[in-house]
């Protein structure tokens, strides 16, 4: 294994600086040293063979600014959305495409290689404490890597209205390359705002992403996080997304997985204390050669706590994609509902899905429900279209994009909506079609 | 037969029930009214010992024992049956099953031979004439796939089988179209005589066209506020429950 | 309902039914494992060559094995040294020619059982066949069955009457090193059952086992062996007991099932190992591999079981469906109280076109309880139009037990469905307030609604081990309401 890490090593020695975070990154270092990459003898990697990453020697130095146009950047924005929007190049923050502005008062938005040159208490009380380094090896990575990202601060008591858009583009370099962004949202009590991380492969670039967002809810703070993933069909990209969340607060995550040749997504949802509650919803459309896993795990620790989990995917051609979606339901956390579905539709002989929803209580006074579906479209629905004169092929087209819709149906910012309503129908065959349908 | 003094009643933590009298004689029909949250179903649960109804204050005397000591099924063996607001499903317990236990268990405790399954058929049998139960009903599990009114009419189809003293209706005419009202009535008056006493609890007066009562009270903010003959549960309906309250303060 | 919780503690001590001990003189090797005692074994039961060298292989290969971890069980260290693996009782150097040469005190302990093994006794058309520790002491109906063509007698005995069946199919479902604890029961396994129906031939009673662990520090090791020939059918019954002891005992049993096509196995499980005391000391470790492999087009497999012993429970009876349109099931209940451990579930595996899986379990955990499901459901490539259902549902008693759901569920199939529900909740307090409400006690209503929450897998048992199977649930869980 030494070897797969060896570049890491090396690339880690130029990049360390000399901020107050040196240490953990060293420690973090230290500890993937230790691990390596996972294997899939390790229970939680059982589907997922990471060895094309760790085979590969990828530069995590991206010093030689990547410039995109900006019609390149206005292309992918969502330009009817108001929005605040930070826009990384290859992982490293861009002045230039950024829209940093009319933030409510001491609302803090910035770029984190900022904040950590800063003497910044709250930063050092915050980073690092939810993703846990231990738990993921590239966590670790990540965790030795930090430096560009986004840093979100939301005081007490303040509602953000326009969401805030994180644009990671990623664009063909002359070397594969490896970007490790690091996000850190902080909401105070009653703090209300929306955040959309969208990661995007400009062309077919060869890269890996290697992505890991921080979350601190305080009482009764309410976050709608949106993760949009376009990478390329050459790149690989690992997310982690790490909530802790206090008194009242609510998570709604909605993770659409579009892209990328090898994916893995981890949420991580700790409901600390009462009422607190969580929401995923998830979809995932793969084809050719693609391979995607999603990996939740929800800690109720408390009583009166509660998560509602749903996700979906539609595989196609020779791809392979993953649920793990894990409920632990703590001693004496009583009083809690926790219900948690997956579905999948299988159009490929070749596609293969591999599914395990979990439970784990510890409690008795519960409401805890799960299931997980394999199966193809409805057989009536079919023949009810085909006999109102739809051809076989568009009414399949059909009836998987509202197997897909279900879960974008549940967004509720009509831009997000929209957009991603194109792209889904856009993986289908008889795209076109399917449009007229359903722009009624 | 059942004499309720000053009872109060906290269900979490907050009181509902806030000093209610009330007396029941055998023979009698008594109905108690009342709008919404003004404390009726907690009154016919307090009765029948479910857990989470606190009694602060008070005493409910049914024959001359103390109720509140007894428990749940103590109280059905002494001859007390609440006929539930929200019957609930119990997967994979035969309903006829249920009935000869609960019926077995009752003459067990008043020291009668238990019924054999013939015996105890033709009883079911004769009591399903009362209020028209399909005989399929009787061999699902307890309230599993009824419709509302078929849960009600089971209700009562079960009252006649375990031939109470004291029966407690709770809004048992609520959800109910005007066909399955008359016959969960008229089982609820084939059901009266001069052994046992009724409490009808409702929201509605229509129950009452079909149910004569003997008593009428009204229930309000815990407390009964006014009570009188069926002609008040006219009255009621004409002029609302406003009427009431506003003549009581 | 709070008034009543003192009784219920009192409830809840409801002592191990079967904990006697038989005071007979045992023929038992001293603890230990190695290649001598295997050799030991096989020789007392004047073994072929073939069967000591696959022995011998078995244990070769375990002796590089692992205990498994993945479990969700907290195991205390095996020592497999102070294992005792060879315990028969004396009685059999000069076996037994018919029931009244049986020492009469093992007649006794069946009897205490309520296991008719007397003839005249026997509940109509059930064949026992009886092992007493290791060693198989006695089959009744064995006239009745041969005339049929149906050969039922202990495996040591078919190893000496049918080499030729037992060489064929041994080890055919579970491979001799498919996992730890058989590759252990592969290289000392005593005795057990062997079963072979014709083709054909529908069998004309239930076949029987009893099994009952009875001298301490001993393990048990039995191997079943169940070939249904083309178009054949029989329903096998399992119960098995032990006594109480202080100490752990092992119980590492291997079952294997060969269904040839159109042919159908029904395997009925009722398992009431001693679980241990209130404090989780002593009781049995129940390690056991069961599998079925429905070899031929059309056959059918069903798993039944209830389980309420043990300390531990690791099982997962298993179908493999190779055949088109085979069908394998899955029907279980597991009960676990005080500090009783189980993980447990199935594994079915489509390789056929067209076959079908069903999965029903429940769990009913109390007390300090832990009781797992773990269930893997794999379709193939090759598994067209495959199907299955899965429903899980777990029963909590009690805010320090837990109820643990693992399925897995691997498709490699465009044309296969695959369902999985799981639900995890209290006892409803609903439910027992309404039958409270109707007069009955609070101990009858819980009965009556566990009963009814496993009534879906009750059904499954034929009607004997059905009443059983009640009655072990209510004596299981009898008060773990409070």
């Amino acid at each position: 294994m030494t070897t797969d890490i060896q570049n890491y090593l090396n690339d880690f020695d130029q990049l360390q600086t000399n901020d107050w975070f040196a240490k953990n990154r060293q420690s973090a270092l230290n500890l993937f040293k230790e691990t390596g990459f996972p294997n899939t003898r390790q229970e939680n990697w059982k589907y997922t063979d990471v060895r094309p990453i760790a085979r590969k020697s990828f530069s995590n130095i991206n010093d030689q600014k990547t410039t995109v146009s900006p019609d390149n950047v206005n292309a992918i924005r969502f330009t009817d959305l108001d929005c605040i929007e930070l826009v990384f190049i290859n992982g490293i923050y861009s002045v230039e495409h950024s829209r940093i502005n009319e933030l409510p008062m001491n609302v803090v938005v910035e770029n984190l290689a900022d904040a950590l040159a800063t003497d910044n208490k709250l930063l050092e009380k915050h980073l690092s404490q939810y993703a846990d380094n231990k738990i993921s090896p590239f966590t670790a990575l990540n965790t030795a890597f930090i430096q560009h990202g986004t840093y979100i601060n939301v005081p007490d008591n303040v509602v953000i209205e326009r969401p805030i858009n994180l644009l990671f583009l990623s664009k063909e370099n002359p070397s594969p390359f490896a970007t490790h962004p690091r996000n850190l949202i902080i909401m105070g009590n009653h703090a209300q705002t929306t955040i959309i991380e969208s990661y995007i492969g400009l062309d077919e670039a060869n890269y890996f992403t290697n992505a890991v967002t921080e979350i601190s809810l305080s009482e009764n703070a309410i976050l709608k996080h949106y993760k949009i993933q376009q990478e390329s069909q050459r790149a690989y990209h690992i997310g982690n997304l790490n909530v802790m969340q206090n008194k009242d607060s609510k998570l709604e995550s909605h993770s659409i997985a579009l892209g990328g040749s090898l994916v893995r997504n981890d949420i991580h949802g700790q409901l600390a204390d009462e009422g607190a509650e969580i929401i995923m919803n998830g979809l995932y459309m793969t084809n050719d050669k693609q391979h995607v896993d999603n990996h939740t795990r929800v800690d109720h620790l408390k009583p009166h706590t509660f998560s509602t989990e749903n996700y979906r995917g539609v595989l196609n051609g020779n791809s392979r994609a993953v649920f793990n979606g894990k409920v632990v339901v703590h001693p004496q956390a009583q009083k809690i509902e926790a219900h948690q579905n997956n579905a999948n539709l299988l159009l490929s002989d070749d596609a293969e899905i591999d599914t395990k929803p979990e439970l784990e209580i510890y409690a008795d006074d519960v409401k805890c429900s799960h299931g997980a579906t394999v199966g193809q479209l409805d057989q009536d629905m079919l023949f009810y279209l085909r006999s109102r004169a739809i051809d076989e092929e568009t009414a399949r087209s059909l009836l998987t994009y509202a197997f897909a819709d279900e879960v974008i149906s549940k967004i509720t910012l009509p831009e997000i909506k929209q957009r991603l309503e194109y792209l889904v129908v856009g993986q289908l065959p008889d795209a076109a079609l399917i449009r007229e349908f359903t722009n009624e | 037969m059942l004499k309720i003094e000053n009872l109060h009643t906290k269900v979490d933590n907050k009181t509902i029930l806030k000093g209610l009298n009330l007396s029941v004689e055998a023979g009698e029909v008594h109905a108690i009214m009342g709008p919404n949250g003004s404390g009726k179903s907690t009154l016919a649960n307090v009765l029948a010992g479910r857990d989470g109804y606190e009694v602060s204050k008070g005493s409910v005397t049914y024959q001359d024992q103390d109720l509140l000591e007894l428990a749940p099924e103590e109280r059905a063996w002494a001859g007390v049956f609440l006929a539930f607001q929200y019957p609930v499903e119990i997967p994979g317990v035969n309903n006829v099953y249920l009935l000869k236990a609960a019926v077995n268990a009752v003459r067990k405790f008043r020291g009668e031979p238990e019924l054999d399954a013939v015996e105890f058929l033709s009883l079911v049998k004769e009591k399903m004439k009362l209020v028209k139960m399909k005989e399929d009903l009787l061999n699902r599990s307890v309230n599993e796939g009824f419709s509302g009114g078929e849960k009600k009419r089971n209700e009562i189809f079960q009252m006649a089988v375990l031939e109470p003293k004291l029966a407690i209706l709770d809004e048992t005419d609520s959800g109910l179209d005007i066909d399955a009202l008359k016959i969960v009535a008229e089982g609820v008056n084939s059901l009266r005589n001069k052994d046992r006493a009724i409490v009808l609890v409702t929201h509605y007066q229509r129950l009452l066209d079909y149910i004569k009562p003997d008593h009428v009270h009204v229930l309000s903010d815990g407390k009964i506020i006014k009570s009188g003959g069926p002609e008040l549960a006219l009255e009621l309906e004409e002029k609302g429950y406003d009427w009431v309250k506003e003549a009581a303060a | 309902m709070s008034t009543n919780t003192e009784n219920v503690e009192d409830l809840v001590r409801k002592e191990y039914e079967h904990g006697f001990v038989t005071d007979i003189d045992t023929d038992t090797v001293p603890p230990g494992l190695n290649e001598d005692i295997i050799t030991f074994i096989s020789r007392k039961k004047e073994e072929p060559e073939w069967l000591l060298e696959w022995r011998l292989k078995a244990y070769r290969q375990w002796l590089k094995m692992e205990d498994p971890t993945w479990a969700h069980l907290d195991i205390e260290h095996i020592d497999y040294q102070a294992i005792s693996y060879y315990s028969a009782p004396k009685s059999k150097d000069d076996a037994p020619k018919s029931l009244d040469e049986v020492d009469p005190k093992l007649l006794e302990t069946y009897e205490k059982l309520g296991i008719p093994l007397q003839e005249q006794k026997m509940l109509a058309g059930v064949a026992v066949d009886a092992v007493f520790d290791s060693v198989s002491v006695a089959t009744t109906f064995k006239e009745k069955l041969a005339d049929a063509g149906v050969i039922f007698c202990s495996f040591s005995e078919a190893v000496k009457d049918h080499p030729d069946l037992v060489k064929k199919y041994l080890g055919s479902v579970v491979p001799a090193a498919d996992n730890f604890f058989a590759a252990l029961n592969s290289a000392v396994f005593t005795d057990g059952s062997f079963c072979y129906i014709p083709k054909g031939v529908r069998c004309p009673m239930e076949l029987s086992t009893y099994f009952r662990i009875n001298a301490s520090n001993t393990g048990q090791f039995e191997r079943t062996l169940i070939v249904a020939d083309e178009a054949s059918h029989v329903s096998y019954l399992e119960g098995c007991t032990a006594p109480m002891r202080d100490e752990n005992q092992l119980h590492a049993a291997v079952v294997e099932l060969v269904a040839l096509e159109d042919a159908e196995i029904k395997y009925s499980t009722v398992q009431n190992w001693y679980p241990g005391d209130e404090n989780g000391v002593g009781g049995i470790y129940n390690f056991v591999t069961k599998r079925g492999d429905c070899r031929g087009n059309n056959s059918r497999i069903s798993w039944t079981q209830v389980e309420t012993g043990s300390a531990i429970t690791w099982k997962y009876p298993s179908c493999i469906l190779k055949g088109n349109n085979s069908i394998g099931e899955f029907y279980s209940v597991a009960v676990t109280n005080n500090h009783q451990q189980a993980d447990t579930g199935t594994k079915m595996i489509h390789l056929g076109k067209n076959t079908r899986s069903t999965i029903i379990s429940k769990g009913i955990s109390a007390r300090h309880a832990q009781n797992a499901y773990r269930g893997l459901v794999k379709i193939s490539k090759n598994a067209d139009n495959a199907r299955n259902y899965t429903q899980c549902d777990s029963l909590l008693m009690g805010d320090q037990c837990g109820a643990h759901t693992f399925p897995y569920i691997e498709a490699k199939n465009s044309s296969a469905t695959v369902e999985h529900e799981a639900t995890t909740s209290k006892i409803g307090e609903d439910q027992l307030f309404y039958c409270m409400q109707r007069g009955i006690a609070e101990e009858d209503a819980v009965n009556m609604i566990v009963n009814g929450f496993c009534k879906e897998v009750f059904k499954e048992l034929p009607m004997e081990f059905a009443v059983e199977a009640q009655k072990l649930l209510g004596v299981t869980l009898e008060g773990a309401v409070g």
